[in-house]
């Protein structure tokens, strides 16, 4: 708790940082706009009308929270909250894609992960293949899988969740290998000594001790999967989602749109890790594992 | 027919080849350590051209691995020039100035424990967020040339770098500082000999992870306009088109500059935290 005051400090200076500038950034707009009526503006007047421009460079910060609060809050007051102009349609278009693909990834990734520690040929085959593969940039098969298949005919949210999976399976492969690996030699003696078979040792020793790597990895591949939905609705020409709005933002110049979608992708994606996190602190105080 | 036996075949032989090296006595040595991936990428790479040709896969779906590496020769001018506005232009100007932005101001911040407290917690938050989501707004702000997907990387690396650099500053113990304040150390000389030296594995770390994000951003940012080359407008304008063969040509060319780009900064790693345990190996 004793961070608090520090926490808001540093967001009270962003925001000032923010404001500032763009009282900069759209300060030449007003000037021109001025110019051509032939008026002069005092100080106050071009920061005000810096605030309050319809496309500005940089949008206030409270422009962008009254355009989230009009496009979800005033949407559910006035009953419609599922239009195509609220954001929350968009937003939950988005993130049923991730939790889809999300869920897809990490359940194909511990299984991978099992077989991987169980299994010698796969480990030593697969796994230099999944290490490599966090050093690619999977993101750039976005587009040709949701076109691929588009063509056969698969389109909705069924191609952005392969995506999805895709992007948060190595992560969880590689964080779940190393957290099945984690129990010592010696507990993995004792349980020999006690004849335990192999399924035991896997649920009862295993399994457990390697919750705080997987807790690690899901946060990491949720936010990955995130990427990858708001990723995967860009090349199907901006009808729904985020990432729809975003493009949709950046073809019409409606700046204050593409930083309320950006808003929205980002408290979304706080909201999921933060959900997460919590999970994770509840498992492991119960287990006994909290630090 | 005769494809899908001999796919069939050849799955089953590498299969247990890998299964025999993997259980065999030699299975420690580097050879076999280096053969058994090799062969698993083989198998799959073999199996991908055997079930296109075999079931008559149509290219506009799925082209063939032969017919992707006939591309990559044929247009290696193209391939190039692209590789030079992303990679070069795009992804490492950026990862040069985020990535020593953001060095810098973790020495800056780590100098008052007040604004450590406060930025680290939004620095760990912000790392966790879409930043890829900025790319619209810095490209309207910087242009559709290289200097808005550079302006995307140095957003994309600036808080891993951050976050990890901070961390790091903090890695020496209390001992180690106040042995250099009894040599009656500046403030200069404790930064450079020991918390620096002692922070490189961390920042290291944090340089490693944002090689990878620096190539995404390069090529996603080009996703929302881009001059006429570049990877990612490549991608996106040969998707259009349905040439795929081209699209997987850049793929590959992307994945192996993100490889040999990850691989320089760990060798450099390497050669400069030879001290670490983690490097010393046994």
């Amino acid at each position: 708790m004793r961070s608090v005051l520090p926490i808001l400090t540093v967001v009270m200076a962003i925001l000032a940082l923010w404001y500032g500038a763009a009282v900069m950034l759209n300060r030449q707009w007003t000037l021109d706009q001025a110019a051509r009526a032939g008026q002069d503006l005092t100080i106050a007047q071009i920061v005000a009308d810096t605030m309050a421009q319809d496309r500005p460079k940089l949008p206030a910060p409270h422009q962008v929270g009254a355009e989230l609060w009009n496009t979800t809050g005033a949407m559910v007051l006035e009953g419609r909250a599922f239009t195509r102009r609220s954001l929350i349609w968009h937003g939950w278009v988005t993130l049923s894609a991730t939790l889809v693909g999300f869920g897809i990834g990490t359940g194909l990734g511990i299984l991978l992960a099992v077989g991987i520690v169980h299994n010698r040929a796969m480990d030593m085959s697969v796994m230099p293949w999944a290490i490599a593969s966090q050093t690619i940039p999977i993101l750039a098969i976005a587009p040709m899988i949701i076109v691929v298949l588009n063509s056969v005919g698969i389109s909705g949210l069924l191609p952005k969740a392969i995506i999805s999976a895709y992007l948060s399976f190595f992560p969880v492969v590689v964080g779940m290998v190393a957290g099945l690996r984690s129990p010592d030699r010696m507990q993995l003696d004792l349980l020999r000594t006690y004849s335990a078979s192999p399924s035991q040792a896997f649920w009862k020793l295993r399994w457990p001790s390697s919750m705080p790597y997987l807790f690690t990895s899901l946060k990491v591949g949720m936010a990955a999967s995130l990427v990858g939905a708001i990723v995967g609705e860009l090349p199907t020409g901006a009808v729904r989602g985020l990432g729809a709005r975003l493009l949709a933002g950046s073809y019409y110049g409606q700046t204050v749109q593409i930083w309320s979608a950006l808003f929205a992708a980002a408290i979304l994606a706080a909201t999921l890790v933060g959900i997460i996190g919590l999970i994770q602190r509840i498992t492991l105080k119960r287990m006994g594992m909290a630090r | 027919m005769i494809w899908l036996g001999g796919v069939a075949a050849f799955w089953a032989a590498a299969l247990a080849l890998n299964v025999w090296l993997s259980n065999s006595a030699w299975r420690r040595t580097w050879a076999v350590r280096l053969a058994v991936p090799a062969i698993f990428g083989l198998t799959i790479l073999v199996v991908w051209e055997g079930l296109v040709r075999g079931l008559g896969v149509p290219s506009v779906i799925l082209p063939p691995p032969t017919a992707i590496g006939a591309r990559i020769a044929s247009s290696t001018s193209i391939l190039w020039v692209d590789f030079v506005q992303t990679f070069v232009k795009g992804a490492l100007s950026g990862y040069v100035m985020g990535c020593s932005a953001a060095v810098l101001t973790a020495i800056v911040i780590d100098r008052s424990p007040f604004l450590k407290q406060g930025l680290l917690p939004v620095g760990n938050f912000i790392a966790a967020l879409p930043i890829i989501g900025t790319a619209p707004i810095l490209v309207m702000w910087f242009g559709f040339d290289w200097q808005s997907k550079a302006a995307v990387v140095v957003a994309m690396v600036f808080f891993p770098v951050l976050v990890n650099t901070v961390q790091g500053l903090a890695a020496s113990d209390p001992m180690q500082r106040d042995l250099m304040r009894t040599w009656s150390a500046s403030y200069g000389q404790t930064l450079l000999k020991l918390r620096l030296p002692a922070a490189m594995p961390f920042i290291f770390n944090g340089l490693k992870i944002a090689t990878t994000l620096a190539l995404i951003g390069a090529i996603v940012a080009e996703f929302f306009g881009s001059p006429i080359r570049g990877m990612g407008f490549r991608i996106s304008t040969e998707v259009g088109r349905l040439a795929l063969d081209m699209v997987w040509a850049e793929i590959a060319v992307a994945a192996l500059a993100g490889s040999a780009f990850y691989g320089l900064v760990a060798l450099a790693e390497r050669a400069v935290t030879f001290w670490h345990p983690s490097q010393r190996g046994e």
